[in-house]
């Protein structure tokens, strides 16, 4: 049974409920009747050896997992009140409302502009006002408006990395979304863009519900309310972050935060 | 890089019970320069407080030195962030087995012992009480950090009353004593002082205590003590 603090269990006002949720790659499987919580307008880091079934799990919220054919899932994702995996679910509405950001950033081959507002162009907005807007205050939230607002038309890829996945923040920010997933988003950055991107992910915390898998501990440490830690595709630990890096409940926990397992 | 943090976790723990050791090593001659009054044994608690101030100092950059290069988590950050707290109360300790020995000093170099009349005076007794609890608890305290032990930590915490009943002992027989012999009032402040010394002793033996049953535990239970006291 996985450990999960009763402040944690009763979340009131979660965006996000996962409820007895089993998932197989054809006869392999990948997540074991993982429930939990996910509370709104918080970050929650995913930690867990690789192969535990971290990214697996975030993939599901946004349906990304629909693509692999193999796959199969039982139980229910609950967000915002609706299954995400009933049949009248319009996976396209449900990637606007949960953006993902990437481990390895990936602008379109376009201008920054075109980048950021790539979302609402095929959502059919044309109208120039609202665009501009868009964009400039989806680079400012992003914290990279200052470093690209005179070269807006130039291409995005000539950005530096760091640069470039604070661009595909902001993309993910342009159409409004209400979470957030960021699947390792730091670890191809260098100390000081991770810094930034991390700065950025407490700014966006309050606005925003972050839900972010990442290796470094001591990232998931740094800007997560919440910490969720899995093995072998079960969910063993789940409390508040200060919690489970000084006092963890489950020894599972401590030898891995510890670094003496995985 | 774990076994770096493991080999860099046991050397610090290597220093901070040699300091506990020393500063034991001083309490104890501390207890034998007061009832012996002897000025060598004093002399001696003095000159080796220096190499207990380095031990401390070195502690506590090792503490900073793996806190910096491996960012300890979990149990591991709990025992660093204890010996932090615990080195403290271990270098004030040894202070106070120094302020014993500046005391017994004083009482025989002015020739204070020659106030006291043996006949009215038990302080020996007392003092080897109030010593001999004292050192239990100094003891306890660093056996429990040691084995690791959350029962023997409690204790101590408990132990501290036994201290405090002694000190309380001692306090009323010299305001007898004063009232009865008014000239003794030199000799019975020294000895006062030195009963004050061995209550905050005994009081940083607590506070050691409740930072193992933190680290232990990973509750923090100083208030909870106090209540305990005081109920």
């Amino acid at each position: 049974m996985p450990q999960t603090n009763p402040a944690i269990r009763q979340i009131s006002d979660a965006i996000v409920e996962v409820n007895n949720l089993n998932l197989f790659y054809g006869d392999k499987q990948a997540l074991s009747n993982i429930s939990m919580s996910f509370p709104r307008n918080k970050v929650t880091a995913l930690i867990g050896p690789s192969g535990c079934g971290k990214s697996t799990l975030i993939r599901c919220f946004n349906r990304m997992n629909d693509l692999i054919e193999t796959i199969s899932i039982k139980g229910e994702i609950i967000i915002d009140g609706q299954n995400i995996y009933d049949t009248k679910m319009d996976a396209i509405e449900l990637r606007r409302r949960v953006g993902m950001v990437f481990q390895k950033w990936n602008p379109f081959p376009k201008s920054i502009y075109e980048n950021v507002i790539y979302g609402l162009r095929i959502a059919g907005v044309n109208n120039k006002k609202i665009l501009d807007e868009t964009v400039e205050k989806s680079l400012k939230r992003a914290a990279i408006w200052d470093e690209v607002k005179d070269r807006l038309h130039d291409s995005a890829m000539g950005l530096s990395g760091g640069q470039m996945q604070r661009l595909c923040i902001a993309r993910a920010i342009a159409v409004e979304p209400e979470v957030i997933l960021m699947d390792e988003p730091c670890s191809a950055l260098d100390p000081r863009s991770t810094a930034k991107i991390e700065e950025l992910i407490r700014e966006l915390q309050g606005d925003y519900t972050i839900i972010i898998v990442t290796h470094n501990m001591q990232q998931a440490a740094r800007v997560s309310d919440f910490t969720a830690y899995l093995y072998l595709g079960e969910l063993i630990e789940y409390d508040l972050t200060k919690k489970v890096f000084t006092t963890p409940t489950q020894k599972e926990t401590e030898d891995y935060i510890t670094g003496r397992f995985g | 890089m774990i076994k770096n943090l493991e080999l860099e976790l046991e050397k610090l723990k290597t220093k901070i019970l040699r300091l506990g050791s020393e500063v034991e090593k001083n309490l104890f001659r501390a207890e034998k320069a007061l009832l012996h009054w002897d000025e060598n044994m004093a002399k001696e608690i003095i000159d080796s407080d220096e190499d207990i101030d380095r031990l401390e100092i070195s502690v506590e950059e090792k503490c900073l030195q793996i806190l910096a290069q491996h960012h300890p988590v979990a149990s591991d950050l709990r025992f660093v962030v204890t010996v932090l707290k615990i080195n403290n109360d271990l270098e004030r300790i040894g202070d106070l087995a120094v302020k014993i020995a500046d005391r017994v000093l004083i009482l025989v170099q002015k020739k204070l012992i020659e106030l006291k009349k043996p006949d009215s005076v038990q302080f020996p007794e007392q003092f080897a009480h109030m010593f001999a609890e004292t050192k239990k608890m100094v003891k306890m305290c660093l056996d429990s950090f040691v084995e690791e032990d959350a029962d023997l930590a409690y204790k101590v915490c408990l132990w501290d009353n036994e201290v405090d009943e002694a000190k309380t002992v001692i306090r009323k027989q010299t305001e007898k004593i004063l009232l009865e012999t008014p000239e003794q009032h030199k000799y019975i402040a020294m000895l006062l002082s030195v009963s004050r010394s061995l209550e905050r002793i005994a009081d940083h033996a607590t506070h050691i205590a409740e930072n193992v049953l933190y680290m232990l535990q990973g509750e923090i239970v100083r208030h909870e003590m106090d209540d305990l006291d005081e109920n």
